[in-house]
C-alpha cells in the first residue's frame, strides 16, 4: 500500500517562542481577520464590485507559513489571496484601495481584489484562474536556482485547485529539477459548492506528493503554531537545496465562497461549530493566555492597533481618486 | 402566429436541454457546480431533479478533463454538453478544444463525428475584470471545424442550444452573462433556431448594422433608435452564428443599404468584425457608398476599476457620430 503523507504537530513549547514572534504571529493574522472584515462590510454597502473571496478562518496558514520567509521570497497566490498578500508584508493602504478600484491601488486600480500584486514584497500575484499559479512558482523557484540566490518560492492553492492538470506538471518539474518550491495546499474542505471529498480522489492532497517522489506533510492549518513549526522545517529544508515540498494545510472556509454566496449547500450549524471550536485567533489567544505568554490586555492592545491601521486602509481607500478613463490604455506594453 | 411565453435567457437554454435530454438519452451534461449550484450563473437550477446526477455531473476543477472527456465521450457515441464557468477558461483545455475537438472528425477522414456542446458564458459583468469578463468568439472562429454561435435573446438561446444539441458537428456556445436574466418572448412549439444562419432584426435602407449576442441588445439597438430618429434607417443584423458566417444575408442587406457598419463587444483588433468586412471588401467593395466602419473593444485587457471598465465599453453615441459621416 501507499506509504501516507506525514503529519505533523507543534512541539515547541509555547513558552520557548520569542516573545517578538508571538506578537507579530498574532499582528498578522489580526490584520488579516480586520481587513477582510471590513472588505466584506464594503462589499456588502456597494464600495466594492468584482468578486471578493474571503480568507476568514484561514489565517493561520499565510501567517504561519510567511513569517519564515522574507520580502526576497516569492509566493504566488489565488482568487483567495487578500491574506497571502497581508502577511507577505504588503502596504495595507494600497492592496485596500486596489480593492476599492482606485488610482492608488497597487495595481492603479486594474486588477482588483482577484488580481492583487505586490512585486516589491516578493507577491507575484493572485490569480482568477484557479490552479493558475503553480506553474509560475515553478519558474520562479527555476530563477533562483540559475542564479544561485537562496530565495524560497511558495505556491498556495485550495483542494479544488489540486485537481487542475498544472498541479500535476509543476510538482513533477519542481522535482525532477530540485527546484526550491513549496507547495501550500489550503484544504479547506469545500471548492465553491463541491465538498473536498466528491471531487478529490484522495482524501490528504498531500499524499499526491508521493507519485512525484517529494515529501508531502500535512498540518492542523487552523493552529498557526503548528503551521509555522512544519513551514520552518521544510522552509530551511528547501532554502539549502533540499527540493520541493507538499504542505496540506487542514482548514475550513467560515465564509461563503464569495461574498453573496447563498451557501445552501451547507448547514449553518457546520459552520457555526467551525467558528466556535477550530477558530485559529481564538486557539491562539487560548493558547497564549493559558500559558501566560500574553496577557489580554496585551492582546487587546495589538488588536487596537491593528484597527486603527486597517481603518487608515480604508479611509484611504475612500478618499483616494479612481483612475481616469484615460488610464486603460497605459501598461498594455513598457 | 406560434404562442410565445415571456422567459428568461437562462430559463431558455434550461428548456432547451431538458427537451433535448428527455428526447434522446445520450445528452448529459457535465461542469463545475452545475448540481449543488445550479451552475455560476443558475442555468442548469432544477436539471438534476429530472436528470439525476449520473446525468448531470458535477466534476473536479479540470477544465482540461472536462473537455477532453466530452470529445472521447462524444467519439464512443454520446453527446455531451459541457459547460465552461466562465469563457476565459476555455484557454485552460486550449489543445482539447482545437486539436482535438476541432479536428478529430476531418484529421480521422470523417470516420467519426463529435457530437458536443461547449457552453461557454462570456461578456463584461460587474467589473468582472481582465480574467472573468472576455469575449473570445474570434479565436475560435479561426479554428476549422468548430461552429460558433452567440444568442442575443431568449428565443435564439433555446432554438439554437437546441440545434447545438442536435448537430453532429462540435458547437460552442457563447451566451453573455448579461443576457441570463433578460426576458424574451419564446415560442411554446418544438422549434429549433438554424446554426449558420443570421437575422435581419429590423429593416432598413441606409446603413446594415452587424451585430450579436448582448451587444446587439445594449448598444446596436440603441444606435438604430437615435438615427432612426434623425432619419438615417439602418438594417440591424444578427448575427447569431459566428461560424460558419451567413455570408448570403450580409451581402444581401448590403446590396440594399450600400454602408456596412460591425458593432461587437469583443476587441476590435482581430476580431469577427474585421472577417465581416474582408468579406464584404472581397465580394461586394463596389456595393460600397462609404468605408466599412468596425466598433469593438480597444486593445487592452479588460480593467477592474469603474472608469476604466466604463472606458472599455461601447458608447452608442459615439456609433452614431461615426454612422453620420457615412453620408
Ligand atoms: C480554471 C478555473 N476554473 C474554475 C474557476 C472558478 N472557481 C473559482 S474559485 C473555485 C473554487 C476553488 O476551490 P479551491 O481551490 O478549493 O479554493 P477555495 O476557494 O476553497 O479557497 C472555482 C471553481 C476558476 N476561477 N478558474
Ligand atoms: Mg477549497
Amino acid at each position: 500500500m501507499c506509504a501516507k503523507a506525514i503529519r505533523k504537530e507543534p512541539l515547541v513549547p509555547v513558552t520557548a517562542y520569542d516573545r517578538d514572534l508571538l506578537v507579530e504571529l498574532y499582528r498578522k493574522m489580526v490584520s488579516i481577520r480586520l481587513f477582510e472584515q471590513k472588505v466584506e462590510h464594503h462589499f456588502l454597502a456597494g464600495d466594492i464590485p468584482g468578486f471578493v473571496h474571503l480568507y476568514i478562518g484561514e489565517e493561520g496558514i499565510a501567517t504561519g507559513v510567511m513569517a519564515n520567509m522574507t520580502k526576497e521570497d516569492y509566493i504566488e497566490s489565488t482568487h483567495r489571496g487578500h491574506g497571502h498578500t497581508v502577511a507577505k508584508g504588503a502596504d495595507l493602504n494600497r492592496m485596500m484601495a486596489e480593492i476599492f478600484g482606485k488610482r492608488t491601488g497597487c495595481c492603479k486600480g486594474k486588477g482588483g481584489s482577484m488580481h492583487i500584486a505586490d512585486f516589491s514584497v516578493g507577491m507575484l500575484g493572485a490569480n482568477g484562474i484557479v490552479g493558475g499559479g503553480y506553474t509560475l512558482a515553478v519558474g520562479a523557484g527555476l530563477a533562483s536556482k540559475l542564479r544561485g540566490d537562496d530565495r524560497v518560492s511558495a505556491v498556495f492553492f485550495g483542494d479544488g485547485a489540486s485537481n487542475r492538470g498544472t498541479f500535476h506538471e509543476a510538482l513533477n518539474m519542481a522535482a525532477v529539477w530540485n527546484l526550491p518550491v513549496l507547495f501550500v495546499c489550503e484544504n479547506n474542505q469545500w471548492a465553491s459548492t463541491t465538498p473536498t471529498n466528491t471531487a478529490n480522489s484522495v482524501e490528504d492532497v498531500a499524499d499526491r506528493a508521493q507519485g512525484y517522489g517529494i515529501p508531502g506533510y500535512i498540518v492542523d492549518g487552523n493552529d498557526v503554531f503548528a503551521v509555522y513549526e512544519a513551514a520552518k522545517e521544510i522552509i530551511q529544508s528547501i532554502r539549502s537545496g533540499g527540493g520541493p515540498v507538499l504542505l496540506e494545510c487542514k482548514t475550513y472556509r467560515i465564509k461563503g465562497h464569495f461574498v453573496g454566496d447563498p451557501e445552501k449547500y451547507r448547514t449553518k450549524e457546520e459552520v457555526q461549530n467551525m467558528q466556535q471550536t477550530n477558530d485559529p485567533i481564538t486557539r491562539f489567544e487560548a493558547k497564549v493566555t493559558e500559558a501566560g505568554v500574553m496577557t489580554d490586555q496585551e492582546l487587546e492592545e495589538i488588536h487596537r492597533q491593528v484597527e486603527a491601521a486597517i481603518e487608515d486602509a480604508v479611509r484611504f481607500a475612500l478618499e483616494s481618486p479612481e483612475p481616469d478613463p484615460s488610464e486603460l490604455y497605459e501598461d498594455l506594453y513598457v | 402566429m406560434a404562442e410565445t411565453k415571456n422567459i428568461t435567457f437562462s430559463q431558455a437554454t434550461l428548456e432547451a436541454m431538458q427537451e433535448e435530454m428527455a428526447r434522446d438519452d445520450r445528452v448529459f451534461v457535465m461542469g463545475e457546480d452545475i448540481v449543488r449550484q445550479g451552475g455560476i450563473f443558475g442555468q442548469f437550477r432544477g436539471l438534476p431533479d429530472s436528470f439525476g446526477t449520473e446525468r448531470v455531473r458535477d466534476t473536479p476543477i479540470t477544465e482540461t478533463a472536462i473537455i477532453g472527456a466530452a470529445v472521447g465521450a462524444a467519439l464512443a457515441g454520446m453527446r455531451p454538453i459541457a459547460d465552461m464557468h466562465f469563457a476565459d477558461f476555455m484557454m485552460v483545455c486550449g489543445d482539447e478544444i482545437y486539436n482535438q475537438m476541432a479536428k478529430v472528425h476531418y484529421m480521422f477522414g470523417g470516420q467519426k463525428t463529435v457530437p458536443m456542446v461547449l457552453r461557454a458564458p462570456d461578456g463584461l459583468i460587474n467589473q468582472a475584470a481582465a480574467q472573468h469578463s472576455q469575449s473570445l468568439e474570434a479565436i475560435f472562429q479561426h479554428i476549422p471545424g468548430l461552429k460558433v454561435v452567440a444568442p442575443s435573446n431568449p428565443a435564439d438561446a433555446k432554438g439554437l442550444l437546441k440545434s447545438a444539441i442536435r448537430d453532429d458537428n462540435p458547437v460552442i456556445y457563447f451566451e453573455h452573462k448579461a443576457l441570463f436574466n433578460t426576458k424574451g418572448d419564446v415560442p411554446t412549439d418544438d422549434y429549433l433556431t438554424p446554426i449558420g444562419k443570421a437575422k435581419v432584426v429590423s429593416e432598413g435602407s441606409d446603413v446594415t448594422m452587424v451585430s450579436y449576442s448582448n451587444c446587439l441588445q445594449t448598444v446596436a439597438k440603441p444606435v438604430v433608435e437615435m438615427a432612426s430618429k434623425e432619419g438615417i434607417s439602418i438594417e440591424l443584423v444578427d448575427l447569431r452564428t459566428i461560424s460558419p458566417i451567413d455570408k448570403d444575408t450580409i451581402l444581401e442587406s448590403v446590396a440594399k443599404t450600400s454602408r456596412l457598419v460591425i458593432v461587437h463587444e469583443a476587441v476590435k483588433q482581430g476580431g469577427v468584425g474585421g472577417e465581416i468586412s474582408a468579406i464584404v471588401a472581397e465580394e461586394a467593395i463596389d456595393l460600397l457608398d462609404a468605408p466599412i466602419l468596425r466598433f469593438g473593444a480597444p486593445f487592452t485587457p479588460v480593467a477592474f476599476a469603474r472608469p476604466l471598465e466604463q472606458e472599455y465599453r461601447l458608447k452608442p453615441q459615439a456609433i452614431l457620430e461615426a454612422i453620420r459621416k457615412m453620408f
